[in-house]
């Protein structure tokens, strides 16, 4: 059979199945968006031939490109990915390898459950995880929803959260699918892709290494965060587990497809193009992305207050930034981009920060006076420019007075008046 | 009073000696020897000879050496190590050592995980599993020379590794050697681990490097000076401390190299250019210090959480050996003839090409005997410099981060191969001594004092934690032997634990001050 696949760097052709199924939700137009000019570096699209079956196995070999990409998509959060590496590279020797599973190849009847780790990276850091957590968690499961899952799947792409399914599959020899629920990281629980689709985040699994185990329901998924958010304190400040089950027809609808290929894609970009004449412009088209500006670090405000890391950076330009100001404010994941006072990137697109000289991503945990930056911008899922989307993820939600305007838009809109 | 700074490359090992007011007075460069001591002599010989300079004047000797990375590197001498990590039931989804390569594993003889560790505020996941500890160290009986133990949030708490580390000497004797994580790394179980288990491995080799260094001193009659050793910050450490804690002082030598070259131009801000026999490091000043790599730490492919100046090397040096192809292209480098260029290179009557020849051949500089490469064409003299000129210029390049020119300090021994001007450079400043910067580096070495701890700023307002931390940072620099006038906080930052409420941070302060030359201070091991 001939199968039509996208090259997973350019997004809108994974994202071009659900903008249409979405157009009577969306509160712009996105297609627009995704056929402007500026996007045209990503439309190539590449067709082949492959067998009917898609899955691939993943092996030890794979872990650190998928690591390294998901780090970029984490938009400055998720955390450092090098603990969630050495978790799957563990389970691979002493399980074997971990069978990836097209999207598409779901079943609509199948029970796709997303896992993950809660807490606070700097505990990831020093706690790790066990060895009776994933299994813990499966059986939890069954008891629910009375069969074993059918795969596995990503909560975020970024840090530990695109590693940890990845463990678990290999150590319950249970297929993950290459997907997740948001595309990208961000700091709440509630910020699924599934939620638009009235996904419910409960009952919810959650275990410590120690073995607790903790299942509950909720009103709404708000409660959820909160609830879980109590527990991981309590059990020592991280937790695997799992929500937002859902049936396969509900999966191929309300998740964001490839993500743990277009990952491999962009660490192994990264990684390649260390040596390239123009490493920057491989870079951005690469990914992607937009430069929304070239900086160095001169002042890092953190707010201690609250449960988040919170805070600002700012920027001096360099080379053709020169003279110019930047800054970006974050949550954990960066939430919004400034260029001599004036926004130029919001949530939910992606803004990443990256090593100006290596293209590596730089974390919000890793901001330090001095260091060079480049700032891009990386557009978000369609599913989160929707109306939904943006109640869950927008600029009003983290409390940034503007309306949310794309950012292929306001990168035209620069363009114009320069 | 003096101080004498000595630094041991992989082709040369140079040394200088500094006054009071911080002129140099003598320096030289002596081929580094295999059993590095010999070297080591021979250099402070000279360097005596030379300044004739009473010996029992010299107060202070200073050493940087690549002895430990070039041990990991080249997996010599590392000691047979039992690995031990308090965390069970956490952290038995990732084995020690999951990422190390197979031939640096081996250094471990045997490892396993026992329950202990403690949770972010300080209360136990486990209890020591004391039989379990004692089981494991009686399986390593004439086994291992070494124990590296490391326990989940140690740097909270240190009870447990420092109770496992009783049971081990009980069962193993006062002879093992001991590393405990909370004393090496920082926060970060895995990094501090490696770190542990490397500091462990290296043991014996600093016991060597340590005892040879101190009795070659002693051996040219430098009996008064007090001894100590870089670390890959550009501070210093006392000779016990170097003994235990040998891991700290990789890398120091790219950190002493910029700081002193940055000390003989006077540059604050500049590109330096270290260009050696067998490589040239570059590296970025900012404002007089080095800036630092973005990425972790990567020490012969081990990950740990040491913080290391951003460098690049490039396989072009006085050594590098210049080839002509058969097509008439000249290249130059990456191999080179090392510290084997006084008996190989053309002007030392050997029988290779190096970079150092073409550089005579031009007349860019006096070294051995001009005659012995008269016979070089001149076009291919050329040719080679070409090559030479462009590696240097696009390195620099790929150092730069604008368009601009910048200033560019050239030093190291082998700096006499490249041309006194290169495109991209606004100058290129060649100070004198260029070629004894990582020795002078060495020397002017600042010794520092590091706190890093939890704060939970609902108990602890956050400057009052802050302060604390800052006075910790000072006490233990003071302790370490740095004048308390000149002591000046270098790093500070409070980071909060993300995706976590309550308002608990992560305070990581660094003081550093001169190091106090007066001999009323107190020996503080």
């Amino acid at each position: 059979m001939l199968h039509t696949t996208y090259s997973i760097l350019y997004p809108q052709a994974f994202y071009g199945r659900l903008v249409l199924a979405l157009s009577d939700q969306n509160q712009y137009n996105t297609d627009r968006y995704l056929l402007s000019k500026d996007y045209a570096p990503l439309m190539r699209r590449t067709t082949t031939h492959e067998s009917e079956n898609n899955m691939r196995q993943i092996g030890l070999s794979d872990i650190s490109d998928i690591a390294l990409g998901a780090s970029l998509l984490g938009a400055g959060g998720g955390g450092d990915p090098y603990i969630g590496t050495l978790m799957v590279l563990t389970a691979i020797r002493e399980h074997g390898d971990i069978t990836l599973l097209d999207p598409e190849e779901i079943a609509n009847d199948a029970l796709v459950l997303p896992i993950g780790m809660m807490g606070a990276p700097t505990v990831l850091a020093e706690k790790g995880i066990g060895n009776t957590e994933v299994e813990t968690l499966c059986r939890m499961a069954e008891k629910t929803y009375g069969r074993k899952p059918d795969a596995l799947m990503c909560t975020e792409a970024g840090g530990v959260n695109s590693m940890m399914p990845l463990c678990a599959g290999a150590r319950l020899g249970i297929p993950v699918v290459d997907a997740d629920g948001m595309g990208r990281a961000f700091p709440e629980l509630q910020m699924e892709t599934m939620t638009i689709g009235g996904v419910k985040a409960s009952p919810v699994a959650l275990v410590d290494e120690k073995g607790n185990q903790v299942t509950f329901e909720t009103v709404d998924n708000r409660w959820t965060e909160e609830l879980a958010r109590a527990c991981t304190i309590r059990c020592g400040g991280n937790v695997c587990v799992t929500m937002y089950a859902m049936d396969g027809a509900t999966f191929k609808k309300y998740s964001v497809f490839h993500t743990i290929s277009r990952c491999q894609e962009l660490g192994r970009l990264i990684r390649t193009i260390q040596s390239a004449a123009d490493k920057d412009a491989a870079f951005l088209s690469g990914c992607g992305g937009f430069e929304l500006f070239l900086g160095k670090i001169t002042d890092v405000e953190r707010d201690t207050n609250g449960a988040f890391n919170l805070g600002q950076v700012t920027l001096d330009g360099i080379g053709s930034w020169t003279g110019r100001q930047a800054s970006v404010t974050f949550q954990n994941e960066n939430l919004s981009a400034t260029v001599d006072g004036e926004l130029c990137a919001t949530v939910p697109d992606l803004i990443c920060l990256t090593d100006a000289e290596t293209c590596y991503p730089v974390t919000t945990d890793a901001l330090r006076y001095g260091k060079r930056v480049r700032m891009i911008g990386i557009p978000c899922h369609p599913l989160w420019r929707t109306t939904k989307g943006l109640e869950l993820v927008g600029p009003g939600y983290f409390g940034i007075q503007t309306d949310y305007i794309p950012l292929e838009e306001r990168v035209a809109r620069r363009k114009a008046d320069v | 009073m003096y101080k004498l700074g000595i630094d041991v490359g992989g082709t040369n090992t140079d040394a200088v000696l500094i006054d009071q007011t911080g002129r140099v007075y003598a320096e030289v460069k002596y081929p580094t020897s295999k059993d590095v001591y010999s070297g080591i002599m021979g250099a402070v010989q000279i360097l005596l000879d030379r300044s004739g300079v009473d010996p029992a004047l010299i107060s202070r000797a200073m050493l940087g050496t690549t002895q430990c990375t070039n041990a990991i590197v080249e997996r010599r001498g590392l000691a047979p190590v039992g690995v031990l990590r308090l965390g069970s039931p956490a952290t038995l989804g990732i084995q020690p050592m999951t990422d190390w390569a197979e031939d640096l594993k081996a250094t471990c003889a045997d490892w396993a995980v026992i329950g202990g560790g403690y949770e972010y505020d300080g209360r136990e996941i486990a209890p020591l599993d004391e039989k379990a500890a004692a089981d494991f160290f009686r399986s390593l009986r004439g086994r291992v020379k070494a124990v590296a133990i490391t326990g989940v949030f140690s740097n909270i708490r240190s009870d447990q590794e420092l109770h496992a580390a009783e049971i081990c000497r009980e069962i193993l004797g006062d002879s093992i050697h001991i590393s405990l994580s909370h004393q090496i790394g920082s926060m970060g179980l895995i990094e501090r681990e490696n770190a542990t288990i490397l500091n462990a491995a290296l043991f014996e080799v600093s016991h060597r490097f340590t005892e040879g260094f101190a009795r070659s001193l002693a051996d040219e009659g430098i009996t008064n000076a007090r001894i100590y050793l870089s670390q890959n910050d550009g501070t210093l450490m006392t000779m016990e401390q170097a003994r235990r804690h040998p891991i700290l002082t990789i890398a120091c030598g790219p950190t002493n190299s910029i700081r002193g070259a940055c000390c003989l131009s006077g540059q604050t801000d500049a590109i330096v250019m270290d260009v050696g026999g067998t490589t040239t490091d570059l590296g970025v000043v900012r404002a007089g210090f080095p800036r630092e790599s973005s990425a972790a730490a990567v020490i012969g492919g081990v990950r740990t959480n040491f913080r290391m100046p951003d460098v690049l090397s490039i396989g072009l040096g006085g050594g590098s050996i210049v080839r002509k192809k058969a097509d008439g292209a000249v290249t130059v480098g990456p191999d080179s003839v090392g510290y084997a260029i006084t008996e190989e290179a053309l002007v030392f009557g050997g029988h290779t090409i190096t970079a150092t020849d073409i550089a005579v051949r031009l007349g860019m500089a006096e070294v051995g005997n001009p005659a012995l490469v008269s016979g070089l064409e001149e076009s291919f003299a050329r040719q080679a410099m070409a090559v030479i000129t462009a590696m240097a210029e696009e390195s620099l390049d790929a150092m730069k981060l604008s368009g601009s020119d910048v200033r560019v300090v050239l030093v190291g021994g082998g700096s006499i191969i490249l041309p006194p001007v290169l495109a991209g450079a606004s100058e290129v400043i060649k100070p004198t001594h260029f070629g004894v910067a990582n020795a002078i580096g060495s020397a002017i070495s600042k010794i520092s004092g590091t706190s890093d701890s939890l704060a939970d700023y609902q108990q602890i307002p956050r400057e009052e934690a802050m302060a604390q931390a800052r006075e910790k940072a000072i006490r233990l620099a003071v302790q370490a032997g740095a004048i308390p006038s000149t002591v000046e906080i270098v790093e500070s930052e409070d980071i909060p634990l993300a995706y976590h409420p309550g308002n608990t941070c992560r305070i990581k302060v660094k003081a550093a001050g001169d190091l106090d030359e007066s001999d009323s201070l107190p020996i503080h091991p």
